[in-house]
C-alpha cells in the first residue's frame, strides 16, 4: 500500500510543480469561470438577478464549463511531450497513476474555486462560505474530476479532442450538476439538513461509483 | 454470431408481415381513445420505438463488457452496430414523442424525468458514435467505446433518479411489473404486436448491419495487406 500512495504522491507532486511553474490550468479555469459568471449575469432577468433562485445555476454552469476547459489540459501536456509513454514504462499500477492524476486535477479545481467564490459572493450578493456549501462543492468537484480525468485520457487520443471531452463529459455528469444546483439552492435559502441531505447523498453515491469504475477503466484506456 | 441468409430472410419477411399487421391494427382495428382522440394512435409506435431503443442500448452494454473481457472482434461489432440502430430508434422515439406532446399536452416538450432522461440517453449515444468516428482505428478505439458503452448504461438510471425529484407529466407506465395505469385490453394487444414487430425489425437490421460491418473490416484488412506486400504502392501515389 505504501508503494501505491508514493506513486500517487509523486504523480500529484509532478503535476503541482508543473502548474506552479507554468500556471496554465488554474489561470485558464479561473478566468473562464469569472467570464461565464459575467456573461450569465446578462442572461438572467434583472428582477430575479439577486435571488437564490438564479445564483446556484449560474455558479454550477460556470464551474462545469470551466472544469471541462481545465480537464482538457490534464492529459494534453502528457500526450504532447510524450510523457505518457514514459509513465506507461514505469512498473507501477495504472490505478495509482489515475488517482495521482485525479488528485492533481482536484487540487487545481479547488484552488480555482477558492478564488472564484468571493467573486461569486460579490457579483450575486450571496454568502457561499458556509460549511455545508463547501462540502457540496468538494463532493461535486470530486465527481467532476474523477469522470473528467478518465474522459480526458480518452479524448486526448482522438481527433478534435477539444470537442470530444465536453461531448463525453457533460451528459454523464448530469446527476452531479442537478444535485449540486439543488443542494446549493437549499443551503443559500437556509433550508434544513434534512432537505439538503438527499442531494448530498446523490452526489456522494455518484462519486463512489465514478471513482471505483474510472480507476478500473483507466487501465483499459491507457494501455497500448 | 453467424449470419446465414435464410435466417436473415426469415426475419425480413416476418418483420414486414408484422409491420403490415401493426399498421392495420393501429389505424383500422383498434378503437379511438376517448380523451386524446386520434392522436393517441401514435402511442403504439412511440412505445414500441422506445422499447427497441433501450433494448439496443442493452446490447451495446453486452458487447462492451464482452469486448473488454474477451477482446473479441464480434463483441465489438455487436456494440457498435447496436449503438447505430439504437440511435435510429431513439431518434424516432423522440420525434414521435414531440409530435404527440403538442396535441396531448399543448407543448412540444417538458422537462419531465422520462423526457429528460431520454434526451440525455440520446446525447450519450450520439457521443458514443462520435467517439467511434474520431478514435484511432483498431483496438484502442474499441476500448474507448466499450468504456463509454458501460458508463452510459450505468449512468442512465442515476440520471433518471436525479431528475425524478422534479414534477412528472409523462403518463405512468401501462405495462410491466411497475405498471399503474390501466390499458384497455384491445389497446394492450395492439401495443404488444407493435412491440414484437419492431423487435423483429431490430433483429433484422442488426444482422444485416453486422454482416456489412464484417465485410468492411475484411476490405480494410485486404487493403492493408496490399500495402504491406507492396510498400512502394503508396509512395508512388505521392501519399
Amino acid at each position: 500500500m505504501t508503494g501505491f500512495w508514493s506513486v500517487v504522491a509523486t504523480m500529484m507532486w509532478k503535476d503541482v510543480l508543473t502548474e506552479v511553474r507554468a500556471k496554465e490550468v488554474i489561470t485558464a479555469v479561473l478566468t473562464f469561470a469569472i467570464l461565464t459568471l459575467v456573461i450569465l449575469n446578462f442572461a438572467v432577468n434583472k428582477e430575479t438577478q439577486f435571488t437564490p433562485i438564479v445564483a446556484p445555476g449560474v455558479l454550477w454552469v460556470s464551474l462545469t464549463f470551466a472544469g471541462v476547459l481545465g480537464l482538457t489540459r490534464t492529459f494534453a501536456l502528457e500526450k504532447d511531450r510524450g510523457n505518457l509513454e514514459g509513465l506507461l514504462l514505469t512498473p507501477t499500477g495504472r490505478d495509482a497513476l489515475f488517482v495521482g492524476k485525479m488528485l492533481g486535477g482536484l487540487t487545481f479545481m479547488l484552488a480555482a474555486e477558492a478564488v472564484l467564490l468571493p467573486f461569486f459572493a460579490v457579483l450575486f450578493d450571496v454568502s457561499p462560505f458556509q460549511p455545508m456549501l463547501l462540502l457540496v462543492i468538494l463532493l461535486a468537484t470530486l465527481g467532476f474530476v474523477a469522470v473528467g480525468t478518465l474522459f480526458s485520457a480518452i479524448a486526448v487520443n482522438t481527433r478534435s479532442r477539444e470537442i470530444m471531452l465536453p461531448m463525453l463529459f457533460l451528459p454523464i455528469v448530469v446527476p452531479v450538476v442537478i444535485g449540486a444546483v439543488a443542494a446549493t439552492a437549499g443551503v443559500l435559502e437556509g433550508r434544513s439538513w434534512g432537505e439538503i441531505a438527499k442531494w448530498v447523498q446523490l452526489i456522494a453515491v455518484f462519486d463512489v461509483l465514478a471513482l471505483v469504475f474510472c480507476a478500473f477503466a483507466f487501465e483499459h484506456v491507457i494501455q497500448e | 454470431m453467424t449470419t446465414n441468409p435464410p435466417v436473415k430472410n426469415a426475419l425480413l419477411v416476418t418483420s414486414a408481415a408484422l409491420m403490415l399487421l401493426t399498421l392495420y391494427l393501429v389505424f383500422i382495428w383498434v378503437p379511438t381513445e376517448r380523451n386524446l382522440g386520434i392522436s393517441q394512435r401514435i402511442f403504439y409506435f412511440h412505445v414500441a420505438l422506445a422499447w427497441v431503443g433501450f433494448f439496443a442500448f442493452f446490447w451495446v452494454l453486452v458487447g462492451s463488457v464482452g469486448y473488454l473481457w474477451k477482446r473479441s472482434r464480434s463483441m465489438d461489432r455487436l456494440a457498435h452496430t447496436s449503438a447505430e440502430i439504437g440511435m435510429l430508434f431513439t431518434t424516432l422515439m423522440l420525434v414521435t414523442g414531440i409530435t404527440w406532446a403538442k396535441p396531448a399536452w399543448g407543448v412540444w416538450w417538458t422537462w419531465d424525468p422520462k423526457l429528460t432522461t431520454s434526451l440525455i440517453l440520446w446525447l450519450i449515444y450520439a457521443a458514443y458514435l462520435m467517439l467511434r468516428a474520431y478514435s484511432p482505428p483498431g483496438d484502442q478505439g474499441s476500448r474507448f467505446a466499450a468504456i463509454l458503452g458501460i458508463v452510459g448504461f450505468v449512468d442512465v438510471p442515476i440520471i433518471y433518479m436525479s431528475v425524478v425529484w422534479w414534477r412528472t407529466v409523462h403518463p405512468p407506465l401501462v405495462v410491466g411489473p411497475a405498471a399503474t395505469g390501466a390499458l384497455e385490453p384491445s389497446m394492450r394487444a395492439v401495443l404488444m404486436v407493435a412491440t414484437v414487430a419492431f423487435t423483429f425489425l431490430f433483429a433484422y437490421l442488426l444482422l444485416e448491419r453486422l454482416s456489412l460491418r464484417r465485410s468492411e473490416e475484411e476490405t480494410d484488412r485486404a487493403r492493408m495487406g496490399v500495402e504491406t506486400a507492396a510498400p512502394g504502392y503508396r509512395a508512388m501515389e505521392g501519399a
